[in-house]
């Protein structure tokens, strides 16, 4: 077949308009595989934080504010759990083992987390992994403190450094607990998790920080040493939500209806998976809305294609006429642009992918540090290979429309072109 | 070689006709000219004879076969196998080497294609055979795009194309039209020698009157074609 080689070589000649349609359309699809990319990746890495835990136990609210708070880190509760509320449960013979979660304060913008050493044991990530430490091990203490790898990388703590706990959430705030530091004892391995960006310390560790504290702000004229703090009873009153390990699974529903019926406070017991799918249900809308706006995208892309090729087929008039001389049948013609529109897509395809692929390796370090998002660097997804198919073949298609007045064209010209 | 009987042709239903011949004929190897102002109906007839256009009425046979009732595909076949063209400007495609253009027609013909192979080792070779008959330096002017070469030397290009795999007939069209009258000459000359070395039957178009001496035969088109008007 003649017309492939004649298509090359005519888009060869043609190059600088030729380049720029190939990269309209490459751009256009490393967004779209990009947004893919992004949102596949995003599931996952949200789906393996959490794993092997039952339930997930906090005041009563929504399910996937619980899910945000507790797991992810993202927003606060409403309100609190009593203690005796968590240990009533967390004493009942259906459970395994429960990890006790305390939020509310941060370090540096990093979330502080009180909990028990049982978050150490049983706290399980991407599928079954349990935490590790690349240095250290639990608090023992109740000034000791565990980082998640991104807080000791970028803020430089090594082990035994000492660290200051700011009350609430704000970033280096001056209300801090300057009087209580704590001491590095442990720095976990990375996880890939918001476990990374969290400062654990023990339960009785943030009770003590609070203890001469009221209502948010300090009491005046009252500041208890250290030393005094060890002698209280440092039992908190409260935490913010916990995580529950059943013996049975099969108990699951009946423990999710005993604490959604507690009798004591209003609780909430979630199933995270369950949670999790309403979560992608709540986001699934404005998934829709950008793969929507990356698939316009492509076809403005595929646009700018066809303006070149319809824009090109008077001045290649003379051109037609010539192949029809030497034998061409206006078939070829037809042949001919729809070669040209499908090898100017496959290019920008590929190129697209190419360009995704530098992206990705620009972009994820940046992302993993801001957003704690990991994005894996792959072989592209048969999913992936299918869109740009998909892609090719609605370039395919566009060109028949140039393709197809171009065959018109030559069958009214012939030879000679009739002006 | 060629042989038109009683056509007649119009471009749309509603149109007047254009062309009314009763009877055309050129022999094998002859060199013809057919001579006619614009309007003559010049177009319409070598539209007719390659077999891009299709009469209303009557016959024409290309070499015995009546290429008006064959089916479109096959007429195109019939055109690339046997018949080479040259026309007035612009012979040639930009995005083609020189070689390239010169073999354009065996890419499309098998039987031209076989026929150039018979006359030299390669394709090139063959395309470089004909482009120095034409008296034209391949090897210096190879490198450059082929719309830099000179208007003289893209119409001996063109008749290189036209000749190559020897096609039966070579129909030219104008093609010295846009020539200075010493590069005309030496182009006709040129033209006919290598017509006459492929054994091909030459009809060659032009409303340049002072030509025709040149040639075997001279046809006005003013005076076959009845629907003309006159002049």
């Amino acid at each position: 077949m003649p017309i492939v080689a004649l298509a090359w070589k005519s888009l060869l000649n043609r190059s600088a308009t030729a380049a720029l349609t190939v990269l309209a359309i490459a751009v256009s699809v490393t967004l779209l595989l990009g947004v893919e990319k992004v949102r596949t990746e995003a599931k996952a890495s949200f789906a393996n934080t959490i794993s092997g835990t039952d339930l997930i136990v906090g005041a009563r609210s929504g399910a996937i504010q619980l899910l945000l708070y507790s797991v992810f880190r993202i927003g606060n509760a409403t309100s609190n759990i009593s203690w005796r509320g968590y240990r009533d449960i967390a004493e009942r013979p259906e459970v395994a083992w429960t990890i006790p979660l305390s939020l509310g304060d941060s370090h540096r913008g990093f979330r502080v987390l009180g909990t028990s050493r049982d978050y150490f044991r049983h706290y399980r990530f991407g599928g079954k992994r349990t935490l590790a430490f690349t240095s250290g091990g639990p608090f023992e203490d109740l000034f000791d403190t565990v980082l998640g790898a991104d807080v000791a990388r970028s803020l430089g703590y090594a082990l035994g450094d000492q660290i200051v706990i700011d009350h609430g959430l704000g970033q280096a705030g001056f209300t801090n607990h300057k009087d209580k530091p704590f001491r590095v004892a442990g720095i976990l391995e990375k996880t890939g998790t918001p476990v990374d960006r969290t400062v654990h310390v023990s339960l009785a560790g943030i009770e003590a920080i609070h203890a001469d504290w009221q209502g948010g702000t300090r009491v005046p004229g009252m500041t208890i040493s250290a030393e005094r703090l060890r002698a209280m009873d440092l039992r908190p009153k409260a935490i913010t939500a916990f995580q529950v390990g059943l013996e049975s699974k099969l108990a699951v529903f009946t423990m999710q209806r005993y604490i959604n019926g507690y009798r004591q406070e209003p609780l909430l017991a979630i199933l995270p998976g369950v949670a999790l799918q309403e979560l992608w249900d709540l986001m699934g809308t404005a998934e829709a809305a950008l793969t929507a706006i990356s698939v316009f995208v492509v076809a403005t892309g595929l646009l700018g294609m066809l303006i070149m090729l319809l824009a090109g087929l008077n001045e290649r008039r003379r051109e037609m006429a010539i192949l029809r001389s030497v034998g061409a049948r206006p078939l070829h013609v037809f042949g001919l642009f729809v070669t040209e529109a499908t090898v100017l897509t496959a290019l920008g395809s590929l190129l697209g992918l190419a360009l995704l692929y530098a992206v990705l390796l620009v972009a994820q370090p940046i992302v993993d540090a801001r957003f704690g998002l990991h994005l894996s660097i792959s072989p592209p997804t048969a999913r992936d290979l299918a869109v740009i198919g998909l892609v090719i073949a609605a370039g395919f298609a566009t060109g028949a429309i140039p393709a197809y007045r171009a065959y018109r064209r030559s069958l009214a010209d012939g030879m000679m072109v009739r002006s | 070689m060629i042989r038109v009987c009683d056509v007649s042709f119009r471009w749309r239903r509603q149109d007047p006709l254009v062309l009314e011949i009763a009877d055309l004929e050129v022999a094998a190897g002859e060199r013809a000219f057919i001579k006619g102002p614009s309007g003559s109906g010049k177009t319409t007839l070598l539209n007719l004879l390659g077999g891009v256009a299709v009469p209303e009425a009557g016959r024409i046979l290309v070499m015995d076969t009546d290429i008006s009732a064959l089916p479109g595909a096959r007429r195109d076949a019939f055109r690339a196998d046997h018949i080479g063209f040259i026309f007035q400007l612009f012979n040639l495609l930009p995005y083609l080497s020189l070689i390239d253009n010169v073999l354009l027609p065996c890419r499309f013909s098998p039987t031209r294609r076989q026929r150039a192979l018979a006359r030299a080792t390669s394709l090139e070779a063959e395309a470089r055979r004909l482009l120095g008959h034409m008296e034209l330096d391949t090897d210096a002017l190879a490198s450059h795009p082929v719309s830099r070469l000179s208007m003289g030397q893209q119409q001996r290009v063109a008749a290189a194309r036209a000749l190559i795999g020897a096609p039966e007939l070579v129909i030219a069209d104008e093609p010295t039209s846009a020539l200075d009258a010493e590069v005309r000459r030496s182009f006709l000359d040129l033209l006919f020698r290598e017509v006459a070395e492929a054994g091909s039957a030459l009809l060659f178009v032009s409303h340049d009157a002072s030509l025709e001496g040149a040639f075997d035969r001279t046809i006005a088109l003013v005076e076959i074609n009845r629907a003309a008007p006159p002049g």
